[in-house]
């Protein structure tokens, strides 16, 4: 019915390799084409990693600020909570189309609708980590004469980390996998190089092998960064 | 960014839930695109291939989580599973069944099997080793055999949690069936991506078509947790919110 549309809007693609008889032509994995072609990963790589990263980190200043507000003020958790997961609930397709008219087609919708995707896991996490610091070591903390502050950022916050980062990877790599999806609202990224060319093996898998990578990087780099900044859980872990 | 006049944006969404309910000319004009009639098809299939993707993958995954996470064995497995399911992309897994084992009905709903099998399985693990191994121990001195402390004692326990994995695999099935046009099999996301037929308002509109559909699942499903949540639980997960986290739910089992 409606899918003449979609097979011309790959078509430049495909056309591409028709006239090869060689392996892009025969649909093959055609390392060699790939390894010759990185050129059109090049970019859309690294608008990836600007879609991943800008919403990820605008994302975790706001999710961090809301958990900090919700971890003073509990009555706030459950409609902080109730909000973020609705925003998450909406399909990141949809949150795209929706924002269209009125951020237009580019970079912006994709980060609005990207960060708002992140704040429900960060959010979570850091109230679930602030929830998890023992009783004990606020106590002694308090014991000692800390202010609030010098609780929260020497006793509460270092404590609460390891459970922080988690979320702030699962937020990397969820935002890895949905800003696939940007291009439809106009922005770049390598979600374009697979509809492109979402029939020919070689593009398929260099494409989802490059967004696989940038996620696993992703997560490497956070938990390097949790392993540095916790010395002390490395002697029990 | 420059925000457009709140007029306009307005208008623009007017016309995207005027293209639900009202058949319209395509851009090219060849065609008429839109309209309830239209518009239910579509939701029909989108609806059909998740409905198939989320019950084999509840088959699958349930009845493995339980037996696992009775047993106590295999948590690389069912981590394992949440991580990768995490780390590939739906967009790659559909272009990869496209691109190696081609289009059609069976073909998307095994994909968006593949992506709903992960939280379920995590979860239904984590909810079983979450039982509070004294009340398994209990049921176990009284004589129940191994397959009544499952069907008993933990699977109850564990429901909550299960239905909790269930309602973010339907989620996120039917986002991701938006792009099973992609796939040959025309669903919601038809007009989302055949922009040149559909136009912006088509695209708008099942956006509009999607997003309700899911939040009524979402909606759906949370009553349901709500439903086969037990008596004992509901009191002990007073203040802790709902759970909704992947793959390791908050919630903390306690016996009263």
């Amino acid at each position: 019915m409606t899918l003449a549309p979609v097979i011309a809007q790959a078509g430049g693609f495909v056309r591409d390799r028709t006239g090869d008889t060689g392996c892009p032509g025969n649909n093959g994995i055609c390392l060699g084409w790939i390894v010759d072609n990185l050129d059109r990963y090049r970019t859309p790589f690294f608008e990836h990693v600007f879609l991943t990263v800008v919403p990820v980190a605008i994302g975790f200043a706001i999710a961090l600020s809301m958990g900090l507000l919700a971890h003073r003020k509990r009555w706030l958790i459950t409609p902080l909570t109730g909000f973020t997961s609705a925003l998450y609930t909406v399909p990141s397709i949809s949150a795209f189309l929706l924002l269209l008219p009125v951020t237009g087609r580019g970079n912006d919708t994709a980060i609005v609708a990207l960060t708002a995707y992140t704040l429900v896991i960060i959010f979570r996490n850091v109230i679930t980590g602030l929830a998890g610091v023992p009783r004990d070591s606020v106590d002694a903390g308090r014991g000692m004469g800390l202010t609030s502050r010098q609780l929260l950022f020497r006793v509460e916050l270092p404590l609460a980390l390891p459970e922080i980062l988690a979320g702030l990877r699962i937020a990397a790599a969820t935002t890895v996998g949905l800003a696939a999806f940007a291009y439809l609202a106009g922005a770049g990224g390598l979600g374009r190089n697979i509809d492109q060319g979402i029939e020919f093996r070689g593009n398929v898998l260099a494409a989802g092998l490059l967004l696989t990578l940038l996620a696993v990087a992703l997560d490497f780099l956070v938990l390097s960064f949790q392993r540095a900044v916790t010395p002390w859980r490395r002697a029990t872990a | 960014m420059i925000a457009p006049p709140l007029a306009s944006v307005l208008e623009t969404f007017g016309d995207a839930v005027r293209f639900i309910f009202q058949e319209r000319e395509s851009r090219a004009g060849t065609v008429n695109v839109g309209g309830l009639e239209e518009v239910g098809q579509l939701a029909a299939n989108h609806f059909a291939v998740s409905f198939v993707a989320v019950v084999i993958a509840i088959a699958v995954s349930v009845p493995i989580g339980l037996w696992l996470g009775h047993l106590g064995r295999g948590e690389l497995l069912a981590v394992g599973v949440a991580n990768v399911g995490r780390a590939v992309p739906a967009l790659a897994i559909i272009a990869f069944f496209v691109a190696f084992l081609g289009t059609g009905f069976t073909n998307v709903a095994a994909a968006l099997t593949l992506l709903a099998i992960p939280p379920i399985l995590t979860n239904t693990y984590v909810a079983m080793r979450q039982v509070d191994p004294e009340l398994v121990d209990a049921a176990r001195g009284q004589g129940f055999s191994e397959q009544q402390i499952v069907r008993r004692v933990e699977l109850p326990l564990a429901l909550p949690t299960i239905f909790g994995g269930i309602r973010i695999s339907a989620v996120t099935v039917l986002a991701t069936a938006i792009i099973a046009p992609l796939a040959g099999l025309d669903t919601l996301g038809t007009p989302i991506i055949s922009f040149n037929v559909y136009g912006e308002e088509g695209q708008i509109g099942a956006a509009i078509v999607v997003a309700v559909l899911t939040l009524a699942t979402d909606a759906g499903f949370a009553a349901v947790q709500r439903l086969v949540t037990p008596k004992g639980l509901k009191v002990a997960d007073r203040g802790s919110g709902r759970s909704r986290s992947w793959p390791i739910p908050i919630r903390r089992v306690q016996t009263p």
